[in-house]
C-alpha cells in the first residue's frame, strides 16, 4: 500500500531538514513575539531567535517539562487566542494538577494527518473497519484515533472502553479488521472472547492492532501476534504532542516520527547533550507546527534510541525504537542505566518466581550494589537448599545478562513484596539516604 | 508395605530474619499442632524449616493461610542404636545401594535417637534398611 502522503513521507532527507529548519525558525520567532512564557525562557537561557542559524542550533533552545504545563495551569502557555481554539483535552495527571491541551483547527488537522499516515503505514485504508477502543472524552486516544481513521476513509467503530463482551460481538458482527487500544486491553479482550467461546484468531476478521498509551514489550507483541493471529503495531504519543501521533509501519522497525510535524532529538538525561543516532537516551520533541500549545524541546521523560537510517518501507523520516523506560524510573548502577521494566521483563521469562519484585540499590564503599528481591512460587519451592540456590543463581545470571550489571537476588516469602503501590516501593535507593 | 514407613514432613520457606521461626511455631501452637521434630537449614538470606507434626495437613493449611510457602516432603525415620557405629551402619547400607541422602537431622525419640532422612529413592531405602535389620518408625507413630 502506498504512503498516505508520498510526497512528504518519501521526501529526500536533506529537503526534509531544510523544511524542518524553516519551520523551526518560524515557530521560534512566533513564540518569541507572542508568548511571554517562551520569551522569558529564551532570555533566561540567553538565546535569541536570530541565534537559530541551522537545524543543529535547536540544541541552544531551552527545554520544556511537564511541570511547565502544570505550573501554568490551565492555559497560560497557550500561544493562540481563545477564540481560535476548537477543542480541549485534559490529561488526568496522576500526580498534582491535570494538564490542559488546546487545539486550533490547524492543530486538529495536523494531528489527523499524522495518524492518517501512521494508519496507512500499518496497511490500513478504505475498506477497513477500525474499532477504536481507546477512551473517548478528555483523553486524547479515542478522538485522536477516530479522526485519523476517518481521514483515511476507513469505517470507524467508536466503542471506547468498557463492556468488553459487547465489543467482541460487534467486532465479529461488523467485521472489524483493526483495533486501536492498549495492549493490555486487547489481551483482556482475548481472554473474555475465549470465555464466550470465540477465538479472535479464527472467528473474527481482526488482522491488526494499533496498540499504545502504555508501556509494552517485544515479548508482549509476540504473545499478542501468536495468540490472536494479528499484526501488533506500536503507536506513540502523549497529550502534550496532541495525543497518539506516530506509529510503526508494516516493517515493525521503529516508530516513524514525521519530521515536518516534529523535530526529534535524543539527549543524555544528565548533561542535556544531544546524542548521536543509535545511542540510548531521553526523547526530546519539538512540535514544529503546533499553534495552540507549541511544545519546544519537550522532555516527555521517555527513554529511546533514535534511528536515522531510512526505513525499508521507503519513508525517509527518522524513527525511534520502542520506549524502553521512563527517565524518572531509571537507575544508574555503576554507570550503567537500568530500568525496572527490564527487570520485570527478565523475571517474566523465568519460571518459578512470581512477577512481583523489589529493587534495592545500595553502596558498599565506592561500589553500587543492586539487589532484586523475588518471591518464590509454589511450583519452585523445594525443601532442598541446593535447589533453591540453583534457582537464585539462575535468576542472578539472567538479570546480569539482561542488565549488564551484577545483581544479587534474594528469595523472599510470598506476599511480602509491594503489589500495586507503584514505583515508590518497587525501588529502594539507599544511596541517597 | 513400604508406604507405611513414609512420613509426611512439612517444609516451610522462611526468610532469614528475626521472628520468622516464632511465627511458624506460634501458628502451630495456636492450632494445637504438636511438633515432634524440626530442623532449620539456612542459606544466604533464606532458610527452610522442616518439621514432623501430628497433623501435617492442618499445619500446611494454617501456614499457607498465613502467607507461608509450604510443601510436603516424604522422609523416613530410622531408629538409631545408642552405640558407636550406629550412623555409619545406616549410611553404609544406603551408600552401597547407591541411594543418596539429601539431608538428615536427628531428634531424640521416646526410646531411642531417631534419624530423619530425605533420600532420593524412598521406597528402595526403606527396603534396604529393613532388609539389613534396621528399624524404621511407622508414619502412624506421628500422625
Amino acid at each position: 500500500m502506498p504512503p498516505w502522503n508520498p510526497r512528504m513521507e518519501e521526501i529526500p532527507r536533506d529537503e526534509l531538514q531544510r523544511l524542518q529548519f524553516r519551520l523551526l525558525k518560524t515557530q521560534v520567532y512566533r513564540l518569541y513575539s507572542f508568548s511571554e512564557f517562551y520569551r522569558a525562557r529564551m532570555k533566561e537561557q540567553g538565546v535569541h531567535p536570530d541565534d537559530i542559524r541551522s537545524l543543529a542550533d535547536a540544541a541552544k533552545l531551552p527545554f520544556m517539562y511537564k511541570g511547565d504545563l502544570r505550573d501554568n495551569y490551565p492555559d497560560r502557555i497557550f500561544s493562540a487566542s481563545r477564540d481560535e481554539l476548537v477543542r480541549y483535552h485534559v490529561s488526568s495527571g496522576t500526580t498534582g494538577k491535570p494538564t490542559v491541551v488546546g487545539y486550533t483547527r490547524h492543530d486538529i488537522e495536523n494531528w489527523s494527518e499524522s495518524l492518517a499516515r501512521a494508519f496507512t503505514s500499518c496497511g490500513l485504508g478504505r475498506g477497513d473497519v477500525i474499532q477504536v477502543s481507546y477512551g473517548y472524552g478528555l483523553f486524547t486516544g479515542g478522538l485522536g484515533a477516530h479522526y485519523g481513521a476517518e481521514r483515511i476513509g476507513a469505517t470507524v467503530l467508536p466503542t471506547s472502553v468498557g463492556n468488553t463482551e459487547r465489543q467482541i460481538e460487534l467486532m465479529q458482527d461488523l467485521h472489524v479488521t483493526a483495533i486501536a487500544c492498549t495492549p493490555s486491553y486487547l489481551l483482556h479482550m482475548g481472554e473474555v472472547a475465549e470465555k464466550m467461546g470465540i477465538s479472535i484468531r479464527d472467528d473474527t476478521d481482526l488482522s491488526a492492532g494499533i496498540l499504545g498509551a502504555e508501556p509494552w514489550s517485544e515479548q508482549m507483541r509476540e504473545r499478542i501476534e501468536d495468540w490472536l493471529g494479528i499484526k501488533a503495531y506500536d503507536i506513540y504519543g502523549t497529550s502534550e504532542l496532541s495525543g497518539p501521533m506516530f506509529s510503526e509501519c508494516t516493517e515493525q522497525q521503529g516508530i516513524h516520527i514525521w519530521g515536518d510535524l516534529a523535530l526529534v532529538e535524543v539527549i543524555d538525561s544528565g548533561t542535556g547533550e544531544v546524542l548521536a543516532p543509535g545511542e540510548q537516551g531521553e526523547l526530546v520533541i519539538t512540535m514544529l507546527q503546533k499553534e495552540a500549545l507549541p511544545m519546544v524541546r519537550y522532555r516527555i521523560g521517555d527513554i529511546t534510541v533514535l534511528e536515522d537510517e531510512p526505513c525499508a518501507c521507503g519513508r525517509t523520516h527518522p524513527r525511534i525504537r520502542r520506549i524502553s523506560g521512563r527517565v524518572d524510573d531509571m537507575l544508574i548502577i555503576r554507570g550503567i542505566n537500568v530500568f525496572p521494566s527490564q527487570v520485570e521483563h527478565a523475571l517474566l521469562e523465568i519460571p518459578g518466581i512470581g512477577r512481583h519484585f523489589q529493587i534495592v540499590v545500595d553502596r558498599q564503599g565506592a561500589l553500587d550494589t543492586m539487589l532484586v528481591r523475588v518471591e518464590i512460587s509454589e511450583e519452585a519451592f523445594s525443601d532442598k537448599i541446593t535447589d533453591l540456590m540453583v534457582l537464585k543463581k539462575k535468576v542472578e545470571n539472567r538479570l546480569r545478562s539482561t542488565l549488564n550489571v551484577a545483581v544479587g537476588v534474594e528469595l523472599v516469602e510470598p506476599g511480602t513484596l509491594p503489589r500495586f503501590e507503584g514505583k515508590s516501593k518497587k525501588v529502594i535507593d539507599r544511596r541517597s539516604m | 508395605m513400604e508406604k507405611s514407613y513414609i512420613i509426611k514432613q512439612i517444609s516451610i520457606f522462611s526468610e532469614n530474619r528475626p521472628g520468622r521461626l516464632a511465627a511458624v511455631a506460634g501458628a502451630l501452637k495456636e492450632a494445637g499442632i504438636n511438633i515432634f521434630a524440626f530442623s532449620i537449614a539456612e542459606a544466604d538470606g533464606f532458610g527452610v524449616v522442616r518439621a514432623l507434626v501430628d497433623r501435617p495437613e492442618d499445619a500446611h493449611r494454617r501456614l499457607t493461610d498465613l502467607g507461608f510457602r509450604v510443601s510436603f516432603t516424604d522422609v523416613i525415620g530410622v531408629k538409631m542404636r545408642d552405640e558407636p557405629g550406629g550412623l555409619s551402619e545406616i549410611a553404609g547400607v544406603l551408600g552401597d545401594a547407591a541411594i543418596n541422602i539429601e539431608y538428615a537431622y536427628a531428634y531424640s525419640g521416646r526410646d531411642a535417637a531417631v534419624l530423619i532422612l530425605r533420600v532420593d529413592q524412598v521406597e528402595d531405602a526403606i527396603r534396604k534398611i529393613l532388609g539389613s535389620g534396621g528399624e524404621l518408625l511407622k508414619a502412624s507413630t506421628f500422625h
